[in-house]
């Protein structure tokens, strides 16, 4: 365990060069828009790619996910009515946020995946470009998988997409910041709230973006982010008849296999993972996956 | 732990002389030993930390739901509400039919006739009808119109009647008028059973509830109900522990036992098997039955059975799986 490089270079007068004590910083999960600790009270060492010990992120229990539903849910209703224009204004924002702490990210990112500084820098970089992508499509992707219908009778027929509801992501395990915005954000975007399971292995990143969406005007609820053993909690979020969809992402084949089948009871929508390459050009498959289409008929007056 | 009978020389028998005139039962009320609020805070709070899994948690939930007083007490309140509440009353769960049914339906007293019709109609004759009475919530009417009001109730066919006390009486010290205003309900009631509702939000002190306890279980109620539901506080861990300690000490004086139902505020499953706890732990197995001890509640039930439905099948259940109230 090693004083962080930032640390060393203290300004205060008084006390001298490197004497100071490090202050270590306290992994909480995200549920409601609190930070509470893990219900089961568990931990679990992270570390950066080399095996050295970074810190403790909490080890998320099934009832942790049964919470975090229970908060998603509650903040359905207000996210899913909130304007597009409202709710992208949000994400932008999430994007300053992110922006005012590229450093602290990228060296976050850097530690856990093992990235020199520029690539790490560039990953964050492309993490919060992500945000303001998506944030751009919040009004903008009814009017490209909705629209009206040409019916034969004397009706307006129009399809508009809904969000389906409460969806659980389990965050790709590598790419722990631009994987993890790249599938969390377009779920968020078209009004679903999310429990967002973070990568295993280099949850650290996930943990410090639940700071930042907390301090984004996002309402409490639309995000939750656990962390600790992706299936263990994936198995209660996958069965959980209050769910709506599963992200599978961060599933290995074994596991997703598994969970697709829990998730058949109340036929959720399940997004099978999928070599996804980060960097490219995301598209609206992660979007239109987490939609339905509602259609009104209207006739025409007369 | 807190124990605190009856004063000492309030033997069997002797209990029926503080009633003789309003200053002897002033002297025995106020007589009472004063409540240990911290203890008694600390107490309920110890008391809601045990743990309850598995059998004993499928065991406490049946017994919660069949406790239920299903409570509908709104100005909106219409016949077709009743008789949904009443059907749901009947068979909480449609999808499990071993999920037991609720103690009673509980409404106002024009919906009394509707709520018995209804529950004739499902074959849950079981199911009791509970009507409050005497100007429900606020207790501010003449003693004619409550009597008339109880009586009506009766018999439209409530076997129980849920009483308020008036705390305007009570908090001025005129014990004796509500001791014969419970008197004179409960002879009103007939063979229906007697709730009585203390308001514990509006009675300001846990001294003030520990007299209202005994002042209505020496009246003759079969049951002493903590609160309305329509005021901030309600039933609250503390207070109903300090009531189950009155019927618990009371039983020990005269031999009587008496019900409690905490109303207003139990929300969830847990909620409802902590209180259960405190029954088990201050009161023992003779309370635990719906005959002796009720939640008056509404949104309760469903949480109960969704957790029913998640002991049963291993998965969360969610609010799409109960009906909307």
């Amino acid at each position: 365990m090693s004083t962080p490089e930032a640390r060393t270079s203290s300004t205060s007068g008084s006390v001298a060069r490197g004497a100071r004590l490090s202050v270590l910083k306290t992994y909480k999960l995200y549920v409601g828009g609190k930070f509470p600790r893990s219900e089961s009270g568990r931990v679990y060492e992270v570390t950066d790619a080399k095996g050295q010990w970074l810190a403790n992120a909490p080890l998320a229990s099934r009832k942790d996910a049964r919470d975090a539903v229970v908060a998603a849910r509650k903040a359905f209703g207000g996210w899913s009515g909130a304007t597009a224009y409202n709710r992208g204004q949000i994400l932008y924002r999430i994007a300053e946020m992110l922006e005012g702490r590229r450093e602290q990210f990228a060296a976050e990112v850097a530690a856990a995946e093992g990235l020199s500084k520029a690539k790490a820098q560039a990953q964050t970089d492309a993490a919060i470009d992500r945000w303001v992508w998506y944030a751009g499509w919040s009004d903008k992707v009814a009017q490209v998988v909705g629209g009206g219908n040409p019916v034969a009778g004397p009706f307006f027929n129009l399809s508009t997409p809904e969000p389906t509801g409460v969806v659980a992501v389990l965050a790709p395990q590598s790419a722990s910041l631009l994987g993890l915005v790249s599938v969390l954000a377009p779920v968020i975007v078209t009004g679903n709230t999310a429990v967002v399971v973070a990568s295993r292995t280099a949850p650290l990143p996930a943990l410090s973006l639940a700071e930042v969406l907390a301090t984004s005007d996002l309402p409490g609820g639309v995000v939750n982010v656990l962390s600790g053993d992706t299936v263990e909690i994936a198995r209660p979020l996958a069965a959980h008849q209050d769910v709506n969809a599963i992200d599978l992402a961060g599933a290995d084949a074994e596991s997703a296999a598994e969970l697709e089948g829990a998730a058949a009871e109340n036929l959720k929508r399940v997004l099978r993972p999928g070599g996804d390459d980060w960097s490219a050009e995301p598209g609206l498959g992660r979007m239109t996956a987490f939609l339905e289409t509602k259609t009104v008929w209207h006739p025409i007056g007369a | 732990m807190p124990t605190d009978a009856a004063p000492r020389d309030a033997g069997r028998g002797s209990l029926s002389d503080v009633v003789t005139s309003d200053a002897a039962l002033r002297r025995f009320l106020q007589g009472l030993p004063g409540v240990d609020a911290v203890g008694l805070e600390a107490r309920a709070a110890a008391l809601g930390t045990r743990s309850i899994k598995t059998t004993a948690k499928a065991y406490a939930l049946d017994l919660a739901i069949s406790m239920i007083d299903l409570t509908t007490l709104e100005g909106a309140d219409t016949p077709g509400k009743v008789r949904s509440l009443c059907a749901k009353g009947a068979n909480p769960d449609p999808g499990d039919r071993s999920t037991p049914r609720v103690a009673a339906i509980c409404v106002y007293p024009d919906m009394a006739a509707v709520a018995k019709q209804a529950l004739t109609e499902q074959g849950a004759g079981e199911v009791h009808v509970a009507s409050v009475a005497t100007a429900f919530p606020s207790g501010r009417a003449s003693m004619s119109v409550k009597l008339a009001d109880t009586r009506e109730a009766v018999a439209a066919g409530a076997d129980e009647i849920d009483m308020v006390i008036d705390r305007g009486a009570f908090l001025a010290g005129r014990y004796l008028q509500v001791f014969e205003e419970i008197q004179q309900v409960k002879a009103a009631c007939g063979a229906a059973h007697l709730k009585v509702i203390f308001e514990n939000g509006e009675l300001a002190t846990y001294d003030n509830i520990r007299r209202a306890s005994w002042l209505a279980m020496l009246a003759g109620a079969d049951f002493i109900k903590t609160s309305t539901g329509k005021v901030a506080v309600n039933a609250t861990p503390p207070n109903t522990l300090l009531m189950l300690e009155a019927v618990r000490d009371f039983r020990a004086a005269t031999g009587r036992q008496v019900g409690v139902k905490p109303a207003g505020g139990i929300r969830t499953a847990k909620d409802a098997v902590k209180y259960l706890v405190m029954v088990n732990e201050t009161l023992g197995d003779d309370w635990l039955s719906p005959d002796w001890f009720r939640f008056g509640a509404s949104s309760l039930l469903n949480d109960l059975l969704m957790q029913r439905q998640k002991l049963s099948t291993g998965r969360y259940s969610g609010p799409d799986y109960v009906t909307v109230d």
